[in-house]
């Protein structure tokens, strides 16, 4: 092998390396291409959202859309474009799914970075990362047929079709992302923070809460702030678990109706090129700002949480 | 070395799927796509359809009668099923895109109100249902039930059942911004089933479990024009055919201008007796004399 190696004569060696160059080159272009093309990509979907949003407020003014809460926009009598119902409904469900997820999220991701053995983390992170493989739509069968009639039993209302079942099931949802970022951002906490505290005598409760929990604490935030992403954008859980009426919602045990779902719900009917159509897009504009923001605070606390680690 | 291999592979790839290509292309298919309260009833025709006429090919999809409508209007399918009649704007748009569409009664169906079975209620009037989905009234006690709070549940803005109640019980009206808006015919009834103040409206042809007996836990309510005239069941086939029943409905098929061969096969069968006595047996009504006069013509 050594013999053939030194035949080579110095110019195709030469041109060897020259064609090398010329290929990494082109593998660098080629990975360009892609990271450019996920950027167009989220900018085209921006422009075509703001284009097609943008003829609905020619007869619906901005004030009657994020401000009314009437929605009817197959209406007889009067056409209604108002989507504040469905704001606040999915502010809703989204935060009553945080109130459940996140003291359990965090609980789990204590005991897997700090309680338990090895081997029963080894096992038990996978599984937990799995939940998050669970098609949506089946998490909205198990809430219509498992939660909905259990809700409805326990709080002795006719159907547990509300915003509670929808919050329970987005919890469940966004338990996954929850858990194992916030277990991940535990671990990263250099263990001489946690060795100093139980040296100086503190019990490891008190290092976890006072200590290692504060320490990743931006990263535990980031890790909820991506599991809400998660929760406001997801649509077929809501749709098949909170009932969908139009009405504002009175509380955590009313019937609502999210934006993604009332999108799902009329996108497939409406007459093209109608208010209703680009009023639709307005809603999905709404939506897209949402978790945008969301994800774009996560992103930066996730970044400053970083940077201190460096 | 190892890169001209794969490169050999995938080209030969390629080239096995280029040519085996036209070996897999599908032989037409009936697209047959709109109403979901026709979709069961239409399934098993189509099925038995292709059955008796081997190399018939029918695809039968549901998502609502507006959908179908817009689906035959866009070109993307070969009848549109629906179960209310085609509003202006959307006969405006067909005419416009040069779709010249043909109507076909394939079944009657009477819309039915439930209630959940112990709720003591026999009879309502049409003008009561209607104030009920309008959200006028709030609890039982008013129309002389047990006092309770009414719970509406309904279909979603894409079903025809909820453009023909809102014609033709809520008097054109809103309906009320409670009513649950469930994803079919089934989930108003599961729902119903477990709610005791709960009301909904169903085909009839969904209150029927696979024996042929009414779902345990719904009540099927008498339902009268108006205070002074008497209440009929739409289970009795009789009152639909009389038009005693007030909430009653012929169910369409829609097709673009003179249907084709394949397209007119399916449709004879259909409202042929073999059809109709599928048609009967899923718990629907037959097409009455006019409709058969009706479907004839479009036929030709």
């Amino acid at each position: 092998m050594t013999g053939r190696k030194l035949e080579i004569p110095p110019v195709a060696f030469m041109k060897k390396k020259k064609s090398s160059r010329f290929k990494e080159q082109a593998i660098r272009s080629f990975f360009f291409t892609c990271g450019i093309l996920a950027i167009l990509a989220l900018a085209g979907i921006f422009i075509i959202l703001l284009a097609t949003a943008f003829p609905a407020f020619k007869d619906i003014s901005l004030k009657e859309f994020l401000g009314s809460g009437r929605w009817d926009p197959t209406s007889p009598e009067k056409a209604e474009y108002g989507i504040l119902s469905m704001i606040v409904s999915t502010l809703l469900v989204t935060s009553g799914a945080l109130l459940f997820a996140v003291p359990i999220g965090l609980g789990v991701a204590s005991y897997l970075s700090d309680v338990a053995h090895w081997r029963v983390r080894e096992v038990v992170k996978p599984t937990i990362e799995v939940l998050a493989a669970i098609p949506s739509v089946v998490v909205g069968f198990l809430g219509i047929v498992l939660f909905a009639p259990f809700l409805g039993r326990l709080f002795h209302l006719g159907n547990g079709l509300n915003a509670l079942n929808g919050s329970v099931l987005l919890a469940i949802m966004a338990l996954p992302t929850i858990i194992s970022l916030s277990e991940d951002s535990l671990n990263a906490v250099p263990s001489s923070y946690a060795e100093a505290s139980l040296a100086l005598g503190g019990s490891r409760w008190q290092t976890l809460v006072r200590v290692k929990i504060p320490a990743a604490l931006s990263g535990i935030i980031a890790s909820i702030m991506l599991g809400m992403g998660r929760a406001i954008g997801e649509t077929m859980t809501v749709l098949m678990a909170t009932g969908n009426a139009r009405s504002f919602p009175h509380g955590l045990l009313s019937s609502v109706r999210t934006m993604t779902a009332d999108i799902a719900i009329e996108l497939g009917e409406v007459p093209y090129y109608t208010t209703h159509y680009y009023a639709l897009f307005g809603i999905g504009l709404v939506l897209f700002l949402m978790t945008f923001a969301v994800n774009m605070v996560a992103d930066i606390i996730l970044n400053k949480y970083q940077q201190r680690e460096r | 070395m190892n890169f001209k291999k794969t490169l050999w592979a995938a080209t030969l790839a390629l080239g096995l799927a280029a040519g085996s290509g036209p070996v897999f292309a599908q032989k037409k298919m009936i697209q047959v796509k709109g109403s979901d309260t026709m979709v069961n009833l239409v399934q098993i025709l189509a099925e038995e359809f292709m059955s008796k006429n081997p190399g018939s090919a029918l695809a039968i999809m549901g998502g609502g009668s507006g959908t179908g409508i817009t689906a035959i209007i866009n070109g993307t399918c070969d009848i549109a099923t629906h179960s209310r009649e085609w509003k202006q704007k959307e006969l405006d748009l067909a005419w416009e895109k040069g779709v010249k569409p043909r109507f076909f009664v394939v079944a009657v169906d009477g819309l039915s109100i439930i209630v959940n079975e112990k709720n003591p209620l026999d009879k309502m009037t049409t003008p009561q249902v209607g104030s009920l989905y309008r959200g006028e009234i709030k609890n039982w006690k008013v129309v002389g039930g047990p006092d309770k709070a009414v719970s509406l549940y309904g279909r979603q803005s894409n079903s025809g059942t909820y453009t023909f109640l809102q014609e033709h019980v809520l008097g054109n009206k809103n309906y009320s911004l409670d009513v649950k808006e469930m994803n079919g015919n089934a989930q108003i009834i599961e729902s119903v089933i477990q709610d005791e103040g709960g009301i909904g409206y169903v085909g009839v042809g969904y209150l029927f479990d696979q024996n042929g007996k009414i779902r345990k836990g719904i009540k099927v309510l008498n339902i009268s024009k108006d205070a002074s005239s008497e209440a009929f069941s739409p289970l009795d086939k009789q009152n639909i055919d009389s038009g005693k029943y007030p909430i009653s409905r012929p169910l369409y098929e829609a097709t673009n201008g003179k249907p084709n061969a394949a397209v007119a096969g399916f449709l004879t069968f259909e409202t042929g007796p073999e059809g109709q006595k599928i048609v009967e047996r899923e718990g629907f009504f037959t097409i009455s004399e006019a409709h058969k006069a009706q479907n004839d013509k479009n036929l030709k």
